[in-house]
Formats: C-alpha cells, sequence, structure tokens
C-alpha cells in the first residue's frame, strides 16, 4: 500500500486520493490568444522525473500539492496551496 | 532420436536463417530513419520498402524488437468506435490484419472471435446503439443483443440479476478479433528486412540534431547517423523524444497493467469487455485467461506492477466469471502507454519539417499497427497527410477540434 502525507488528514492510503494534473500558471481566458489557451489546457512537458501536481483528498474534498518522482514512483513531499497562491484567483472575474 | 535432431541443426545443409538484419555498424547515412522499433515504425518501414521503393531505411530500436507496448499488449482488435473518423480509420486496419499472415508468410494467429462489450445501465446501452448504427453505417459489424443472446455467445458468463451489477445488454462486434502481437512485429521486420531495411536494436536515439527547421541527423549511443527525414513510433517516451526535437505534445504516460492466468480447456470464444468494472478478458489460443482494464490512477514511466490493480482486476472478472476464482495467476506486467486527452492518436506532421510524428496510441494503438504503417509510410514518400489520418494531426488540438474515443475505449482497448 503506497501511503500519501495529507497536510490536512496525515498519512492515508493513495487510493482515498485523485491526482489532479499538473501546477500550471493559467493565461487570462479573455485577453490570451486561443493557441495560449490550448497550450495551457492540452499540452504537457510529461516529464521523467519531477513534477508538481494537484492532488485531492477525496473524503475530504481537499486540494492540495505534491511533488512526485514520475520514474520512482517516490512522493516527495506535499503542502497546502496557499504555500503557492498567496491571493485568491478570481476564475469567473470579467466573463458575463 | 536426439542425436539425430542435433545432427540436423548442426548440418551445413540447413544454416540457420536470419529474419532480421544481423549485428552490423551503422551507415553514415538513411533517407528514412524510424525511432522505436515496436509494431508501428517496423511496419511503417514495411510499407515504405514495399509499396513506395524506399529502402535505405533504419529503425532504430533502444531495447529489443517488439519489446515495448507491442509485446505487452492484450491484443483486443476490433473497430467498434463512435467517431466516423476513428471507425474509418480501425476498420481499414481489421482489414489489413487479416491478409497479414498470407503477405508474410508468417503465421500472426490472427483470429475472428468478435468482442462483446457488456452493458449495466441504460446509458451504455444507449451509447452502443449509438455505435452500433454508426458501425453498420461505416460497414463494420456490430449490433446490440439482449442477455439471452449473451447467454449464448458466452455461456459461463454469470448473467444473475442479483449480483452487484446485473447485465443487461451488450455490444456485439462479430468483425472483432485477436492476434498474436509478437508474431505481428516479427513479421513486419522480417519482411521489412528482407526487402533491405535495417533494423538496429539495442540503438538508442539520446538527441536530434535540428537545423533550419529540418532534422539533419539523429544522436544515438552508437554515434551520429544522418537522414533524410525521421519518424518517431516510441509509445509511451513520446514527449521525451518530441521534446528533443522541442515539440510539445498533448500526452501524458500512464501505465497499464494486465495478467494472465494457468491455461484451461477453451471455454471462452469471444473477448468480452465490462467496462463497468473496469476489466476485460479473453482466453488465448494456449488456453490462458489474459485479463486487463483500466489505466493506472496517476502517470508514471514505470513498468512496476501493483497488487491494489491485481486485486481490482481479480474481483471484478470473478464477478463475470466466478470459476476464474480457483485459477492461479501466471504472469503480470505492465506498459507505459502515451495517453492523450481524446483517446484519439497523434499522427502526422510535425512542427519540424521533415520530422513526422506516430504517437498517442495510449492503450488501443495494437489494433492500428497495419494501418499505421501503411499511411505513416504514404506520409513519408509522398510529404502528404492521408485523408485517413488527416484528423488526428496535432494541430487539431490548437483547432479544438478533438476526437472523442474516451467513451469506446475505456476498458475496451
Ligand atoms: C497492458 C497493455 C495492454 C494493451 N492492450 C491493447 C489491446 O488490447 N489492443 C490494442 O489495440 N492496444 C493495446 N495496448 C496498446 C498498444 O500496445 C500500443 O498502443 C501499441 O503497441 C504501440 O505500438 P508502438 O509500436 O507505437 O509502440 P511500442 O511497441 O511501445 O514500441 C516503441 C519502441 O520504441 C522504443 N524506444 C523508445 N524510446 C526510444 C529511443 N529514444 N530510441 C530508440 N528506441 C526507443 C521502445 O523501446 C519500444 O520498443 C495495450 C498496451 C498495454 C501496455
Amino acid at each position: 500500500m503506497k501511503i500519501i502525507h495529507c497536510p490536512l488528514n496525515g498519512p492515508r492510503n493513495i487510493s482515498e486520493f485523485a491526482y489532479g494534473g499538473e501546477v500550471e500558471a493559467m493565461p487570462d481566458p479573455v485577453s490570451c490568444s486561443g493557441d495560449e489557451w490550448a497550450e495551457y489546457i492540452f499540452m504537457s512537458d510529461n516529464p521523467a522525473g519531477l513534477v508538481r501536481e494537484w492532488w485531492l483528498h477525496v473524503a475530504t474534498a481537499y486540494w492540495f500539492i505534491a511533488e512526485r518522482n514520475t520514474v520512482t514512483d517516490e512522493i516527495i513531499k506535499t503542502y497546502p496551496p496557499s504555500e503557492l497562491y498567496k491571493q485568491r484567483i478570481e476564475f469567473a472575474k470579467d466573463i458575463d | 532420436m536426439p542425436f539425430a535432431l542435433l545432427k540436423y541443426g548442426f548440418s551445413k545443409k540447413y544454416p540457420a536463417r536470419h529474419s532480421f538484419t544481423p549485428r552490423k555498424d551503422l551507415n553514415q547515412h538513411y533517407d528514412v530513419v524510424i525511432i522505436g522499433g515496436g509494431g508501428h515504425g517496423v511496419a511503417t518501414a514495411y510499407y515504405l520498402a514495399r509499396y513506395h521503393g524506399i529502402t535505405n531505411i533504419a529503425v532504430l530500436e533502444k531495447g529489443y524488437l517488439g519489446g515495448g507496448n507491442t509485446g505487452r499488449n492484450t491484443a483486443v482488435l476490433r473497430a467498434n468506435y463512435l467517431t466516423e473518423e476513428g471507425v474509418k480509420f480501425y476498420r481499414e486496419s481489421l482489414q489489413l490484419y487479416r491478409g497479414l499472415s498470407n503477405e508474410f508468410d508468417f503465421n500472426i494467429m490472427w483470429e475472428n472471435r468478435g468482442q462483446l462489450t457488456l452493458a449495466t445501465t441504460d446509458a451504455a446501452m444507449r451509447s452502443f446503439r449509438w455505435r452500433a448504427e454508426v458501425n453498420k453505417h461505416l460497414g463494420v459489424g456490430s449490433e446490440l443483443v439482449d442477455c439471452q443472446q449473451i447467454k449464448e455467445l458466452v455461456p459461463l458468463l454469470n448473467l444473475s440479476e442479483n449480483g452487484r451489477y446485473p447485465i443487461i445488454g451488450g455490444l456485439w462486434h462479430y468483425d472483432g478479433g485477436t492476434a498474436r502481437h509478437d508474431a505481428v512485429a516479427w513479421g513486419y521486420a522480417k519482411a521489412a528486412c528482407e526487402r533491405g531495411v535495417e533494423l538496429h536494436q539495442l540503438t538508442e536515439v539520446t538527441g536530434l540534431k535540428i537545423t533550419n527547421n529540418r532534422i539533419k541527423a539523429v544522436q544515438t549511443n552508437r554515434g551520429i547517423v544522418e537522414c533524410g527525414c525521421a519518424v518517431q513510433a516510441v509509445a509511451g517516451t513520446s514527449s521525451l523524444l518530441a521534446g528533443m526535437a522541442g515539440i510539445k505534445l498533448p500526452i501524458h504516460t500512464y501505465p497499464l497493467q494486465a495478467m494472465v492466468t494457468q491455461p484451461y480447456k477453451p471455454v471462452l470464444g469471444p473477448l468480452v469487455s465490462a467496462p463497468h468494472v473496469h476489466v476485460y478478458i479473453q482466453q488465448t489460443s494456449r488456453g490462458e485467461f489474459v485479463i486487463g482494464g483500466g489505466s493506472d490512477p496517476y502517470p508514471l514511466y514505470s513498468t512496476r506492477s501493483t497488487l491494489e490493480m491485481k486485486e481490482s482486476l481479480s474481483s471484478a472478472i470473478q464477478e463475470l466469471f466466478p470459476f476464474i476464482g480457483n485459477a492461479r495467476l501466471l504472469r503480470q506486467w505492465a506498459g507505459i502507454t502515451d495517453m492523450t486527452p481524446d483517446y484519439s492518436p497523434i499522427m502526422g506532421l510535425s512542427p519540424v519539417d521533415n520530422y513526422y510524428l506516430d504517437a498517442g496510441w495510449g492503450t488501443w494503438g495494437f489494433k492500428a499497427t497495419p494501418i499505421c504503417g501503411k499511411t505513416m509510410s504514404e506520409l513519408v514518400a509522398t510529404g502528404k497527410v492521408p485523408d485517413l489520418i488527416k484528423p488526428f494531426g496535432l494541430d487539431r488540438f490548437y483547432r479544438f477540434e478533438q476526437v472523442n474515443e474516451a467513451g469506446a475505449t475505456a476498458a475496451s482497448h
């Protein structure tokens, strides 16, 4: 059994978690070009090695960030999103 | 008798036949370099030599021929997809499969077993009807079946109404089947090498030399090789190789696991898939049950197997075929698969002028081996994208024109 250290719930079985994709900066959906948007939602470096990703503890609906090695299958560290995101992001701003 | 056999074996009158290129140095230049010696790579080489008269080709394989996903897949061959683009493409591939043994003079063990997908909800039945109608319209043999018909096709299937997920019907794809995966790679490689293609195993591409947006040479662990153009067909490591050409792909690499039981008498004709519990099964011509399911839950470049996947496949398959609870597992394995967002491949031109892509084959690319070889070779020889693969270009993601086969792929491969 593989264990993830959830910043909220402590060590739990990985089967309680869902993978949520890489942490990436979102371009401004109102002003960015179509290509930039496609790049953001589809393209990926898909590296063999260290990645920084969103993970969800499903039972408590808690999202956090994990750093992981995609070759050795090791979870290197986990932390709350507030360590990266200092400000609230308004996704729906300026969109009618 | 054993002595006679030994004498025969060492006799000069019966020299060993070399089906593939014997180990030799790499040439300085090839017209076409194909990176990846899986089914797709050697099929592309074969069709280039056979139909386009191009034989100065090197297929570079970092491990051994067919040692990637070609030798690891569960060999479900089918064309019962949902989109017109998908159905037309895979239909051609099935047609080519039927003739391969004759074409190679080498048995790839194609068997027209039929493939059955099970439904437990009305929503699944609706989507099956949709697929059956699209399939029939395009000349692919698929029809809806009820539980009575399922009982006749697969008498050992648990059709009890008291199970956790009672089966209510299915999609019967009578054109589907299977073939021996290694034999497909060997057949293509043998037929390509007979026509002058060079297969270089233990030859890893480690860099690409690109000037003025054209590929000039590839760097390998055995030196630099110049090329007129190059094709990449490396499945699980597609993003890494494309990265060397400065190309970003919409791919994530996920492990896909499978396992096989001890052999039994022949009891299961069709290939059976149960997307609701993420499992599918077929009995090989040796009698073993090959059992597979969905991808791992997160991306990874590793072919390790997990107990969790074994538990989930085992419990799911016992619900469908209770007698399998007594079987012992013989082997387990995994491959790394190049998954796209829409479960369709990425084929055709790349942002680099003479560098061609055959990627994004995920969990479903073995069935496409012949048609990939055929269409990619046409692209390389003529520089024009064949109609059949136009919908699968990398540029579709920038036009937001995905070819959605997620529902028709899932646990059916
Ligand atoms: C468990 C499992 C079950 C599957 N079941 C099915 C199924 O039932 N039906 C189906 O249609 N598909 C199935 N698939 C998918 C299918 O196996 C693949 O899509 C298909 O085999 C891809 O073929 P390929 O020739 O492109 O890749 P591969 O056979 O993986 O060949 C790529 C080759 O490239 C080589 N390579 C990689 N990088 C380099 C480099 N830098 N230099 C040189 N060589 C390199 C690798 O060593 C490898 O041999 C399954 C896959 C798995 C893992």
